[in-house]
């Protein structure tokens, strides 16, 4: 049977696209011409990644689109790739989320801007890597290829401490990936040589390896989710990274931790999970509840916006590990509403920040006065980060707080306070930023948003709106496999 | 019988390089300082020539020759030709720099060329006394070449702690293969191997010959606690010959490591396991730690080297084909990472100027973006991220260790190689994210330029595609080791 390679494309046409734009882009003058063809290989990149969506096959559980051929015999590891109806989204969201940080970046990079589209690209079609891999290996390689374009861009286009924070980035998720590695060679061994995810998950392993893999697959996905306390990395490299990379950091690399849960913890090591789940809803809790209270009291927006994903991130892991439909399809919701929400966050950020080069919301004051059409943007998105009924941030805190409900009424009790520190820290800082008097000169001179941001806000806010009014096509290709994932979850393998 | 002619076949690479170098000695007699770039081609040559010979030579079983004190087999062949290309990008990448400095004389090549005959006989010694042999004239060599540059107190320095500790562990080697002479009644890898196998020997005694053969290869290696020599001497040594040092010896030393232990002395498998497992957590945990703190990074690379030599121990004491195997990857593509490191610190000096520390790649992303990501791949490498091969090597130790069943010693390895992904991150940041302090632009010969780039492609490349070399390992190690 041949088919399209549709996974493939959706990998290499961005890192391709990448590499070429670091060849004829680089150099005095060819600024032009890299961001051209940085917008060209982007756009195809989601145009090979389409497909994927439009011939998925929403009754099957099993994996789309597979692409199987040897790659390392020696160590019996396999080039395989494939999607089920969870992993489906992150490519199309991440193709997506590509397109509009080249875009965001237009005029506002100048210092060797090649580079840096450069590396976003190649960022991308790892991180559909990342998606695709059914093999263990393959993932990995994907999963820590991706730190190095993210550490170079937080490093080299960040704010003032971006240094620091790219090596705290940097060295915080290789320690969670090193041990998951050390947790793939064991299940590599106990499963008579094969790296395949689904050899992993058929293994047969007593409760107390279970609960040793993951652990350690938990430290590489918990870092990168983040869940408290590891989360310590994520404001910073948030508040340091140019608004692209916030951007990416938020609306993709988040997901892969949490999707790696999915993945791996969960079918890998149910038992382990079952096991282990109080401990993991106590964490999602505090994350919710703490973190959220954190959020509250933040001086720089980015900040707020950063402590706000954790928070938002918490009630995926919650969803998670509550073991019922409601929780997982409400925590796969939550995150693609997340990816377009706290992108568009950040982007507005990105926005204000590009006239006035300081994030402190003290700064700001009035800005609706000047800025009118970006205030009613920004109403929007604060709003959704809040969960309005209507947006797209509303349909997985709801889901996945029932889902919670079923489980133990405490869990939904603690996690619906998410909705109104949510709403008390996006409102407030908006009131601040965007309400009042005009605070300074500055403000007073700033100009409104252009077309190229009026479309970027615009096309994240028909995202949000429509998947907050009408969420079906974005919940029917899960059920297959969320119902699947649910029987290996409760699957004995001890 | 006892004057019949021994079969020289099995070593005609190596007598077509003694050939080939006295001639090299001699043409150079008679060539002055201009003429010089002539006693390069030849070295060149001579090299090249000898991979040649190894090459052509017909597939076989391992064949032994000269009372059995010498082997050709596979593993051999595969190592000796990756010592030669070694070398021979060696020559490529030193020659401006050692011209700038007056160190672009014969004794060079010939002492250069000596040494790695004497690398190609430690690698196919099969007898205790073969294994010497090459070892000696292989730090003969060595200790000449790192004092080539006589003017330099530091370097005089380094040659004389490197001679004085390497004569001190060839002492220590000498006398536990006494002692193992002594336990066995044998010199010959394979008759030791039977003596300690039928059980009558004294283990005792063997044993204690054991651990000063272990502790003599641990010197020449260069693992903790026989490491104290490595850092003063890649400091100290010209970089050109750090470069030397850091690269081919390593292949050879794993060599001799699995001829010695693998071979020889496989029946102790168990004694030496554990001593294995004491130098490799403390190579491991010093020279990671250590290297955090170095400004020099002739220095770091140093202690990196030791930790990389911990990783290789990792896959000798899983005393396995597999083991052997991994350990082979691992120097093969630690070889690559060193000539690619060394070459360049080599790179950014000029004349006048050593690049030598950290500091001299600030702002190299800017002075020379493409050399700037040949050094990334090489630090990315280092550090055992992928895509890079340095990855897949890390891997296959890993896997051998934990296949023999030492999961917390993997543990620790993983953990430890954290430590280090620190400090080579400190270079892709010094690289990429600090101001140039130096703005001379990027010397540099059009051939070192396009191997230092063809170096840098290859780690990604064998990143990608690990494939082709780990088979050819692997076939070699299975076809040559029992």
């Amino acid at each position: 049977m041949t088919m399209t390679p549709y996974l493939s494309l959706s990998i290499w046409v961005p890192i391709i696209a990448g590499v070429l734009v670091i060849l004829f882009g680089s150099g005095e003058n060819k600024s032009p011409l890299a961001r051209k063809l940085a917008l060209l290989g982007s756009l195809a990149g989601l145009v090979v990644a389409l497909p994927l969506y439009i011939r998925f096959d929403p009754a099957l559980a099993t994996m789309q689109f597979a692409e199987f051929s040897p790659w390392i015999p020696a160590f019996h590891i396999n080039y395989h790739l494939g999607i089920d109806g969870i992993s489906m989204w992150f490519i199309l969201l991440n193709s997506f989320t590509t397109v509009l940080v080249v875009v965001a970046g237009w005029e506002v990079i100048q210092d060797r801007p090649a580079q840096y589209l450069a590396a976003f690209l190649i960022m991308s079609g790892l991180i559909n890597g990342v998606f695709a891999a059914l093999d263990a290996i393959l993932f990995y390689v994907f999963f820590e290829a991706m730190l190095i374009p993210m550490f170079i861009i937080i490093g080299v286009w960040g704010g003032p401490r971006r240094v620091f924070a790219a090596i705290k980035f940097f060295l915080y998720t290789l320690l969670g990936s090193l041990l998951m590695l050390a947790a793939f060679i064991y299940m590599f061994l106990k499963s008579g040589q094969s790296f395949e995810i689904s050899a992993f998950q058929a293994l047969q392993m007593p409760l107390n390896v279970q609960i040793l893999i993951f652990m350690a697959m938990f430290m590489s996905f918990a870092v990168k989710v983040p869940m408290w306390p590891v989360h310590t990395w994520l404001p910073d490299a948030h508040v340091e990274a140019p608004t692209g990379g916030s951007v990416v950091l938020a609306a993709i690399t988040l997901k892969i931790g949490a999707y790696g849960f999915l993945r791996f913890n969960l079918p890998i090591a149910p038992d382990a999970a079952h096991y282990l789940s109080g401990f993991m809803i106590a964490l999602s809790l505090i994350a919710v509840v703490y973190i959220g209270l954190v959020a509250l009291v933040q001086a720089d927006m980015k900040k707020l916006v950063a402590y706000s994903s954790i928070s938002h991130m918490g009630f995926v892991t919650l969803g998670f590990f509550v073991f019922n439909p409601l929780g997982i399809e409400g925590g796969l919701m939550q995150m693609i509403s997340h990816g377009f929400v706290s992108g568009a966050m950040f982007l507005c950020i990105g926005v204000l920040y590009d006239r006035m080069h300081t994030r402190r919301i003290a700064d700001y004051g009035g800005v609706a006065n000047t800025m009118p059409k970006f205030a009613a943007f920004f109403m929007l998105f604060a709003m959704a980060n809040a969960g309005l009924p209507g947006t797209s941030g509303f349909i997985g805190e709801f889901i996945v707080t029932l889902g919670a409900l079923q489980a133990n009424f405490w869990y939904a009790f603690f996690a619906a306070t998410a909705l109104i520190f949510g709403a008390a820290y996006s409102l407030w800082m908006y009131k601040r930023v965007i309400f009042g008097e005009i605070a300074n000169e500055h403000v007073r001179e700033l100009l409104d948003i252009n077309h190229r941001e009026f479309a970027l806000l615009a096309i994240l806010a028909v995202a949000t709106l429509a998947m907050g009014i009408y969420p079906k096509p974005f919940t029917d290709p899960m059920h297959a496999s969320v119902n699947k994932l649910i029987q290996q979850t409760t699957m004995k393998k001890i | 019988m006892m004057n019949a002619i021994p079969n020289i076949a099995p070593a005609l690479p190596e007598i077509i390089l003694l050939a080939l170098v006295s001639v090299v000695l001699v043409v150079d007699l008679f060539l002055d300082e201009a003429q010089r770039d002539l006693t390069y081609f030849l070295s060149q040559a001579t090299v090249l020539l000898t991979v040649l010979a190894l090459v052509s030579m017909p597939h076989s079983a391992p064949v032994y020759t000269f009372s059995n004190m010498f082997v050709d087999d596979t593993l051999g062949r595969t190592l000796k030709v990756l010592v030669l290309l070694t070398v021979s990008i060696i020559f490529a990448y030193t020659r401006a720099y050692s011209a700038q400095r007056e160190m672009y004389k014969g004794e060079y090549f010939s002492l250069m060329l000596f040494a790695t005959l004497g690398m190609m006989v430690l690698i196919s010694a099969n007898h205790f006394l073969t294994l010497y042999l090459g070892l000696e004239l292989l730090a003969l060599g060595q200790y000449a070449l790192v004092a080539l540059q006589r003017d330099s107190a530091r370097s005089t320095e380094a040659a004389m702690k490197y001679f004085v500790l390497g004569a001190l562990a060839s002492g220590l080697l000498l006398y536990g293969m006494s002692m193992m002479y002594g336990a066995t009644g044998a010199l010959g890898l394979q008759q030791v191997a039977t003596a300690l196998s039928t059980g009558t020997v004294d283990h005792q005694v063997a044993t204690i010959g054991l651990v000063f053969i272990v502790a003599g290869l641990a010197f020449k290696l260069g693992v903790v606690p026989f490491h104290m020599w490595i850092p003063d001497v890649y400091e100290g040594a010209p970089t050109s010959m750090t470069l030397f040092i850091g690269t081919a010896p390593k292949i050879a030393g794993v060599a001799f490591f699995i001829r010695l232990l693998g071979e020889g002395l496989a029946p102790l498998a168990s004694d030496w396991q554990q001593m294995l497992i004491v130098l490799a957590v403390l190579s491991l945990a010093l020279g990671n730690i250590t290297a955090i703190a170095q400004t020099n990074i002739k220095r770091m690379l140093a202690y990196s080297t030791i930790s990389h030599m911990g990783f290789v121990l990792l896959g000798i004491l899983a005393a396995s084909q597999q083991g052997y195997a991994a350990a082979s990857f691992y120097i093969a593509t630690y070889s690559l990472m060193g000539l690619g490191a060394f070459g360049m610190i080599l790179l950014l000096s000029r004349a006048g100027f050593e690049a030598e520390t950290i500091d001299d790649f600030k702002g190299l992303s800017k002075r020379s973006p493409w050399f700037a990501f040949v050094m990334l791949m090489v630090m990315i490498s280092m550090a055992g991220i992928p895509p890079s091969v340095g990855f897949f090597a890390k891997l296959s130790v890993l896997r051998a260790a934990l296949s023999a069943g030492y999961i917390w010693l993997v543990v620790f390895a993983v953990l430890l190689s954290l430590v280090g992904a620190f400090y080579y991150l400190r270079i892709v940041k010094v690289m990429y994210m600090d101001e140039p302090e130096d703005t001379h632009p990027i010397e540099g010969e059009f051939d070192m330029r396009v191997l230092l780039s063809l170096n840098g492609i290859a780690i990604l490349a064998l990143g990608v595609f690990p494939q082709p070399l780990l088979a050819l390992l692997n076939h070699a190690v299975v076809q040559s080791l029992r």
